[in-house]
């Protein structure tokens, strides 16, 4: 809502300027986002009055104007050809600044001196939607009302201040400047000065000429109409313009700008029909038969639905209720006689109307946010008012006010200790009626502590008694209530296990050096074919946005896959070229109940290496790398027991490269290398090793409680083996092979080395373990550790045919 | 004898004098008075002295080894100084190089603002709760006093899986849920973080953000609680020296309803391009709880009352490590998460 500072100023007293009266209402619940001051670019430009123009002597396409500036006589030299003796025009004189910092200095055009220039409305920076229609090109012609010598901006009203409110859902009473002067007056303690308006009668001639049916009583509650008869279209006076341009709307004519002024005026929307094209002289409210058309004022045939609110005649829908007019019944140059309407339609059903036509009016959107219905017939009258009195019409007496059920207003009770008991505060009763008498709430009657009150009619906000408490509040100040802590019980500030997991993972995965991300939960689902996913793989049934900002918002994740190697095409695009990513974040599954199923996932990504320094050579990102991490973070968490068994099936995973993670016979995860085809269609150059890990799995697995183990007593005995075995035989299968023949004394195995090459024969491999030996009660022998050796050598050369390596 | 054993003394104190290693000065001490050394050497001479010479050759040898013993006691510890003063010197190493590489992880900045906020919330008694991000209609709006068609809908324009099933456009249904789950009983004292969605992309709005809800249900809460605990948090988050105010805001579901700026935190409230030379800053929305709202999830609001509060994390963050595009938070450049 853009008000007028002038304007406002004439409908209530202000003793203060606009930022601090800006500032006090934005401190009482009305934020004034922005306050500004018209033009004040402009200068040196003022009215002329052009007495004669003359020929250019060597230019066919100029002529001289003599300009009367009121102090003195210009001659400035022109090519427009708009211009005609007896107009008055804007006019820069020498040193003048216009639009866009352009200075206008004494020139020479063509052997003649032009000491001046006569100014378009884009010169000084008007927007087209600023002027009539008729004004847009050329020389901007003033009305004969504007003084000569007076300043442009003093003219055309730039002296003009804007505070832009910025309402919030509840206050659209403050879209009519009535309302925003009586929040003023409310705060301020100035007085009112809005218009008095004589009210007309029902009836009368009207009545006679038109009738009004309302035959859906719920959309529309109450049509108020009046007739204007004779009328005369013409230009507005200027400060009617002015004040319509100040509001952000742009004049026509007189009758158009009577209907949008009093709706900036009252917050009620009007709209002005041809009397004369209306069928049968009657005005029918009616829903829309399916598939019933109206060409619009905008020239648009809209095809309605039944859900839709028309204005019909005798024989036709004549427009959408609360939206936009018909062509048919626009007020032309033929106009005669005009029919006024003021109508309360429902908020909600203009606003699905709006929507789904895409036509979003000033009279839509106060719809849609609500109007004062009780308002209306004076809301009428005072158009009819104005238009008499610019001299647009003659009024016709009475009105026709179909109002089938006259809406009550119930009154609401008010408690001074609620208040004080919601609040914190110790306000007293007369301050509350204080408050309630500065925002014009009766008060019907009164007793220990209680008031029964009645909100004024344009409140309509106000329906409960809390509502009543907020308007204490904030009249009586938000900063004069004191600052205290709840003093109820004693509460435990915690976190879920889930949550306390959640945040030892995170720890853990920083700890490990990795860089946490947050990619956004929807994706393109292009990339279910980018992972190479199978047709109906489960990872493809993702959830849809009915109404995405586009395809690639259009499916929430069901892997963080994409978002973790989309998040390293990005780097590696900017040439950041080592990367560790982690994310902890939830993927979304389509479930069987009424919700999808949300479950939270670790992601990795790495890629690139370590760089080489004067210390240590450089270490790759590989999958070892990211293993290490994985095995970092159950060692953290306390989980142990994991295992990895290669897979072949993760269509995005290296076939020879990538591992299930699983846990208690359960899969838990999966890390591996990307496949080429998936590195190529992320554009990814470097090799990336991923994992994803689903948390809920490791929670229970996590969160067992921690026990301690007496620390041995007697030393241990560390013994290294070095075997052959055949090349396909996997380490973990070894080591499992070695502890289980070990036997309890068999502390710890650790894999120390893998060798494979030219001292090894061909087909076989070499892995050394550094086996830790360990008895609770005594220092093991030689002599016992061979033997426990012997079982493993027996073990393994029967599983695998492994041998002890010779050196 | 007695010359020899001046001569001894003497001899052997000049050879001590030359010793620099303390392996010489070993040699040295057996050459002089070790078992088959010089003095015992000399010694083996006693047997030929008279009775009367005897104690006093003795009493002089015994002086003499005592006089070198302690001598070579005294140069061997100054040559073990020396040289570990000379062996440390050797050992120099050049302490100005880097030390080896161990990678640090980085927090994301948005993080960063979550775990600060919880440890502060839960440090006054906050419980952490989530809600689903895929929320029924009912929780994300009718729950919360914004039934369908209502303008506040406006507010916020969310994207729907189902005319019923949206993503949620704000934290605020998990206040309904708690309260739900938790009805009868009180005092609720929970903070919700998490993501929430609406249909904006600019440099200003992500079509994906995150907030923190707060909300209190007791008997006799008040707005002063809520302004008291604003307080509390403006000041462990944003510095001591903060302030806060309210303003009279609306929200559906709180009645009555503030918008709450701190004090700017760059220039403390003298007015900066950061707060728009207001001296202020808005960081959250807040308010006391419907009754509707109360009522909805099963409480009395004649019986408990409540407030409720919501910030946006990514306004939070941006403020406090003054970033200037949202974008940023969501691009993952490492040259931006390597500053956290």
């Amino acid at each position: 809502m853009r008000v007028s500072w002038k304007w406002l100023n004439e409908l209530v007293e202000i003793k203060m300027s606009p930022e601090e009266l800006a500032d006090k209402i934005t401190m009482s619940g009305v934020e004034v986002g922005n306050i500004e001051y018209l033009k004040k670019e402009i200068r040196g430009v003022v009215v002329g009055l052009i007495k004669e123009i003359m020929p250019h002597p060597q230019a066919d396409k100029l002529c001289i104007c003599r300009v009367d500036i009121g102090e003195n006589m210009l001659e400035i030299v022109t090519g427009a050809t708009n211009v005609e003796p007896g107009q008055k025009v804007p006019v820069a004189v020498c040193g003048a600044l216009l639009a866009g910092g352009k200075r206008i200095e004494e020139t020479i055009l063509r052997g003649i001196v032009s000491e001046g220039m006569l100014c378009s409305p884009g010169e000084m920076g008007i927007e087209d939607n600023e002027v009539l229609p008729e004004q847009e090109d050329g020389i901007y012609i003033l009305p004969q009302e504007v003084e000569v010598g007076c300043d442009i901006a003093v003219a055309l009203g730039w002296d003009d201040i804007v505070l832009e409110l910025e309402l919030t859902p509840n206050r659209a009473d403050c879209l009519g400047m009535n309302n925003v002067a009586r929040e003023v007056a409310a705060l301020t303690g100035g007085a009112l000065k809005l218009a008095t308006v004589a009210e007309s009668k029902e009836g009368g001639e009207c009545a006679k000429l038109a009738t009004v049916d309302i035959l859906d009583t719920e959309l529309c509650s109450r049509y108020v109409a009046r007739i204007v008869k004779n009328i005369k279209p013409a230009p507005s006076p200027l400060w009617l313009q002015q004040r319509l341009t100040a509001s952000g709307i742009r004049p026509i004519n007189n009758i158009v700008d009577v209907t949008n002024y009093v709706m900036m005026e009252t917050g009620q929307p009007l709209h002005a029909f041809d009397y004369d094209t209306l069928k049968g002289n009657r005005i029918i409210v009616r829903r829309a038969v399916e598939g019933e058309d109206l060409v619009t004022l905008d020239g648009q045939k809209r095809v309605m639905t039944a859900e839709m609110l028309v204005i019909a005649d005798a024989e036709r829908a004549v427009g959408l209720a609360g939206v936009m007019g018909g062509l048919d019944t626009e007020i032309t140059d033929k106009t005669v006689n005009i029919l006024l309407e003021a109508a309360a339609f429902k908020g909600s059903n203009i606003r699905r109307t709006s929507h789904a036509l895409g036509l979003r009016s000033e009279a839509s959107l106060r719809f849609e946010k609500g109007i004062e219905v009780e308002q209306l017939s004076s809301v009428a009258d005072r158009a009819v008012e104005l238009l008499v009195e610019l001299g647009a019409g003659e009024a016709v007496e009475g009105n026709v006010d179909c109002y089938p059920v006259v809406q009550e207003r119930k009154p609401i009770e008010l408690r001074l200790a609620r208040i004080n008991g919601l609040l914190g505060t110790e306000i007293a009763e007369g301050k509350v009626e204080e408050i309630l008498s500065a925002l014009r709430i009766t008060t019907l009657n009164k007793e220990d502590g209680k008031w029964q009150v009645i909100p004024p009619s344009y409140r309509r906000d106000l329906v409960a008694e809390v509502d009543l408490i907020e308007e204490v509040a904030r009249l009586y100040g938000y900063d004069k209530i004191p600052t205290t802590l709840p003093c109820g019980e004693t509460t435990q500030g915690s976190k879920s296990k889930e949550q306390l997991v959640r945040r030892d993972i995170s720890r853990i995965m920083l700890s490990a050096g990795m860089y946490d991300i947050i990619n956004y939960s929807f994706i393109n689902p292009r990339n279910f074919d980018m992972m190479r996913l199978s047709e109906g793989h489960h990872l493809r049934k993702a959830v849809l946005l009915k109404n995405p900002l586009s395809e690639e918002q259009k499916a929430m994740r069901t892997t963080l896959l994409p978002g973790l190697l989309d998040t390293v095409r990005k780097n590696l695009h900017k040439q950041n070229r080592n990367l560790r990513f982690s994310e902890i974040g939830k993927v979304y599954l389509p479930g069987t109940d009424s919700l999808p199923e949300e479950k939270w996932v670790l992601g990795a990504a790495v890629t690139g290496k370590r760089e080489k320094t004067w210390l240590e050579s450089e270490m790759r990102y590989d999958f070892y790398y990211l293993k290490g991490i994985l095995e970092n973070l159950f060692a953290g968490l306390g989980i142990t027991g994991q295992v990895y068994r290669p897979v072949k099936e993760l269509s995005w995973l290296h076939p020879n490269r990538g591992a299930l993670v699983m846990l208690n016979g359960r899969e838990v995860g999966y890390i591996g290398e990307v496949h080429p085809e998936v590195m190529d269609n992320y554009s990814l150059e470097q090799r990336t090793i991923v994992m994803e890990i689903e948390i809920g799995l490791l929670v229970e697995e996590a969160a067992k409680s921690m026990r301690y183990q007496p620390i041995a007593k007697y030393p241990a005995v560390v013994r290294d083996l070095a075997l052959l075995v055949p090349e396909t035989a996997e380490a973990a299968e070894v080591a499992r092979i070695i502890t289980e023949a070990g036997g309890e004394l068999l502390h710890s195995v650790g894999l120390f080395d893998l060798y494979q090459g030219k001292q090894v024969q061909e087909g076989y491999k070499s892995l050394a373990f550094s086996l830790t030996w360990q008895a609770e009660d005594k220092t093991l022998t030689d002599e016992e550790v061979n033997v426990l050796h012997d079982n493993i050598l027996l073990a393994l050369s029967k599983d695998f045919g492994a041998s002890i390596r010779k050196a | 004898m007695r010359e020899e054993l001046k001569m001894l003394k003497e001899k052997a104190e000049n050879e001590l004098r030359q010793c620099s290693f303390v392996g010489e000065l070993q040699d040295l001490r057996i050459k002089y008075m070790g078992k088959k050394g010089e003095l015992t050497k000399i010694l083996r001479g006693m047997g030929q002295l008279s009775a009367e010479e005897r104690p006093a050759i003795g009493k002089l040898a015994n002086e003499i080894r005592d006089s070198l013993e302690e001598r070579f006691n005294r140069f061997s510890e100054e040559l073990k100084a020396r040289e570990l003063i000379f062996r440390m010197e050797k050992e120099k190493i050049d302490v100005t190089l880097p030390g080896s590489v161990h990678e640090t992880g980085r927090r994301h900045p948005l993080n960063l603002v979550f775990d600060r906020i919880e440890e502060i919330f839960q440090g006054m008694g906050y419980k952490v709760e989530e809600g689903p991000e895929i929320e029924l209609d009912y929780y994300n709006f009718e729950a919360l006093n914004i039934p369908k068609d209502h303008p506040a809908r406006d507010m916020q324009d969310s994207f729907y899986i189902t005319s019923e099933v949206l993503l949620r456009s704000q934290t605020s249904p998990v206040q309904a849920r708690t309260m739900e789950k938790m009805r009868p009983q009180v005092p609720i004292k929970i903070i919700a973080p998490g993501k929430v969605y609406r249909r904006d992309d600019d440099a200003t709005h992500s079509p994906m953000f995150h907030q923190v809800e707060g909300l209190v249900v007791d008997k006799n809460i008040r707005f002063s609680d809520l302004k008291g605990t604003l307080l509390s948090f403006a000041r462990e988050m944003f510095g001591k020296d903060r302030l806060i105010r309210l303003r009279p805001s609306f929200f559906p579901f709180t009645e009555p309803s503030a918008e709450v700026d701190i004090s700017c935190i760059i220039c403390g409230g003298k007015g900066c391009r950061t707060c728009s030379y207001t001296g202020w800053l808005e960081i959250l929305g807040s308010g006391m709880v419907h009754p509707n709202v109360l009522r909805m999830s099963g409480y009395d609001p004649e019986e408990v009352s409540g407030f409720a509060f919501g910030m946006g994390v990514e306004r939070i963050a941006m403020l406090k490590y003054g970033l200037d595009d949202l974008r940023l938070l969501f691009e993952n450049d490492v040259r931006l998460l390597s500053q956290f």
